[in-house]
């Protein structure tokens, strides 16, 4: 009897110090929930409503799947657009980070100057970015039509208005301020890499390339790969560059699913077929996500 | 061992481009910022011929700065606020009191803070509409505090989770209650912390686009980022004054950066290398 009583003490106290503690988590926690957890839960729903945004959505079933499957060349081609965005940022930030970040890993003077120039582009808002690169990349003006003066080829049409060049113009002014935030990230991690390897390579004759290549790439490659992985998640995301740009033109050569969404939602007013367009690329996003751990499965040293 | 050879000067070659790359164009809109039109025509990347100080007293009454600074600092005050005191209430929950069930709530986090804004933003537009949100700052910054309050959580919960207990032991036992612990204990020893963590928030505040873009219209309401895209959309073809409005918009964001560049990455460092 008198066990129970402390029993009985004790798992009130559990209870209390518990609800307590929760007490701490909850208001965050409500808004998360409210403004990012409900809406996005709604979009299973809404996905197959032929709601235009205002009144009551009607269910209408598979149509609007089989619409995004057969039927809507839009989808498919900002869908395309953005696999040729991953293309460019699993491949161009990576070389640029990683050789400037074993760089800056091996001199000893000037790191500091070198980490905050490199990450300056990282801090601007992607409207001043976009302006000045815009600027920059105009024909008549600009760097672009200073290169075309001296006889540079390649510079003597706008690269941002016409659909060959536009989408690679628009990933490279992304990358330009993109990529020095990827260098320090890699820096911070090769900091952490012994230096005894370093010195053991070297007294086994390697060369600055086997270096990098045997010691400073396998010392960072978890952060290497949660990177990729990241940047294979953000690539379906993207929205600023292209819209400040471009809006999805010429001629919808840069469309990308972001802007996508964003015209079939508040331009045409198709709020249901919208949120399923936003499903689709939530598939595509965590794909990259999937795939990681596909290959990891399969024993890949990842 | 031997003392490792000291690295080829030849490495700093490309970082010196690289560095370039990064910083010229910087240099280019600020230099645009103070020409006169003619001068940017005939020399668009170069230094001015004359410093035409009056482009910024033009470039701040016809963009109306003032009152768009004043809207985004507004924000960012209201985001960091919030977010500092309710995050921080949470990481200091899921380090210290760690309820039952509270990992869920880090999975929770974790699993949201990859979820594509697009996922949502639809439904919460048409919701925030019909609620009167729209065109309204407490719609826009609770979308601000959701959007930053995973990595604010997880950030703070690592610094307090290297805190050692018995720091707090002594003010448990002299009957503290677990606000006192925080605020009176904890908070004077992790406010660097907290201090990298506002930064960060009140960065992203200044420096969103595509979610004021989408929930607030009325020009008069426009943040400092949205504004200057409509302001470019109108000016545009007055390369000096549209450089002007961008040298103050990235103003207070570049002095903060090189007031804070040491204690920034040293609060981050000193978070993954102590305890």
């Amino acid at each position: 009897m008198y066990s129970s009583k402390i029993g009985d003490k004790l798992s009130n106290n559990v209870l209390k110090k518990n609800l307590g503690s929760w007490l701490f988590i909850l208001p965050i926690l409500v808004i998360h929930l409210f403004v990012v957890a409900l809406p996005a839960m709604s979009t299973i729903y809404l996905s197959m409503t032929d709601w235009s945004g205002v009144g009551v959505p009607h269910f209408t079933g598979l149509t609007n799947i089989k619409r995004l499957l057969f039927d809507d060349d839009n989808f498919i081609s900002a869908l395309k657009n953005n696999i040729r965005w991953l293309a460019f940022f699993l491949t161009i930030p990576f070389v640029m980070s990683l050789s400037a970040a074993y760089g800056l890993s091996q001199i000893k003077r000037g790191v500091m100057f070198y980490r905050v120039s490199l990450f300056l582009p990282y801090i601007l808002p992607s409207v001043i970015v976009g302006a000045l690169w815009g600027f920059l990349l105009n024909p008549s003006s600009g760097l672009t039509g200073f290169l075309d003066r001296i006889g540079v080829p390649g510079f003597d049409k706008a690269l941002l208005g016409t659909s060959k060049t536009a989408l690679w113009s628009i990933a490279f002014i992304d990358n330009w301020h993109f990529w020095g935030f990827l260098t320090i990230l890699f820096l911070v991690a090769l900091q952490n890499v012994p230096r005894e390897l370093y010195e053991s390579a070297e007294l086994d004759g390697a060369n600055e390339f086997q270096r990098f290549r045997y010691v400073a790439l396998p010392g960072i490659r978890p952060t290497l790969v949660f990177m990729l992985m990241m940047v294979g998640i953000w690539s379906f995301l993207v929205f600023d560059y292209v819209w400040v740009l471009t809006k999805g033109g010429p001629a919808g050569s840069t469309e990308v699913l972001g802007t996508l969404v964003y015209r079939t939602a508040f331009g045409d007013f198709e709020a249901g077929y919208a949120t399923l367009q936003g499903l689709g690329m939530a598939f595509f996003a965590s794909a990259s996500l999937v795939s990681f751990a596909i290959l990891r499965k399969r024993g890949w040293e990842i | 061992m031997t003392k490792l050879k000291s690295r080829p000067s030849v490495l700093n070659i490309p970082l010196i481009f690289l560095s370039l790359f990064a910083v010229y164009p910087i240099a280019v809109l600020i230099m645009n910022s103070l020409k006169s039109r003619q001068d940017l025509g005939l020399n668009p990347t170069g230094l001015p011929k004359e410093f035409m100080w009056s482009n910024y007293k033009t470039a701040f009454e016809t963009s109306n700065f003032a009152r768009h600074a004043t809207n985004s600092m507004f924000l960012v005050f209201a985001t960091v606020s919030i977010v500092l005191i309710l995050g921080g209430l949470a990481a200091y929950s899921l380090a210290r009191l760690k309820p039952r069930g509270s990992n869920g709530v880090m999975v929770y986090m974790l699993v949201m803070s990859t979820l594509p804004l697009w996922l949502y933003i639809v439904p919460l537009f048409f919701l925030w509409r019909q609620v009167g949100l729209l065109n309204n700052y407490l719609g826009l910054v609770l979308l601000y505090v959701a959007l930053n309050s995973p990595f604010a959580i997880f950030l703070l919960r690592s610094f307090l989770v290297r805190i050692p207990r018995e720091i707090e032991e002594a003010a448990i036992m002299d009957g503290a209650s677990k606000m006192k612990v925080l605020t009176k204990v904890l908070l004077p020893i992790s406010w660097s912390s907290f201090l990298t963590v506002g930064l960060v928030v009140a960065l992203n505040v200044w420096n969103e686009f595509q979610v004021a873009f989408i929930l607030i219209n009325d020009e008069e309401k426009l943040p400092i980022a949205t504004s200057f895209f409509a302001f470019q959309q109108t000016f545009g073809n007055d390369w000096t004054l549209t450089s002007a409005v961008g040298v103050m918009v990235i103003l207070p964001v570049l002095l903060l950066f090189f007031v804070f560049q040491r204690k920034f990455t040293d609060g981050l460092v000193q978070g993954s290398v102590k305890g």
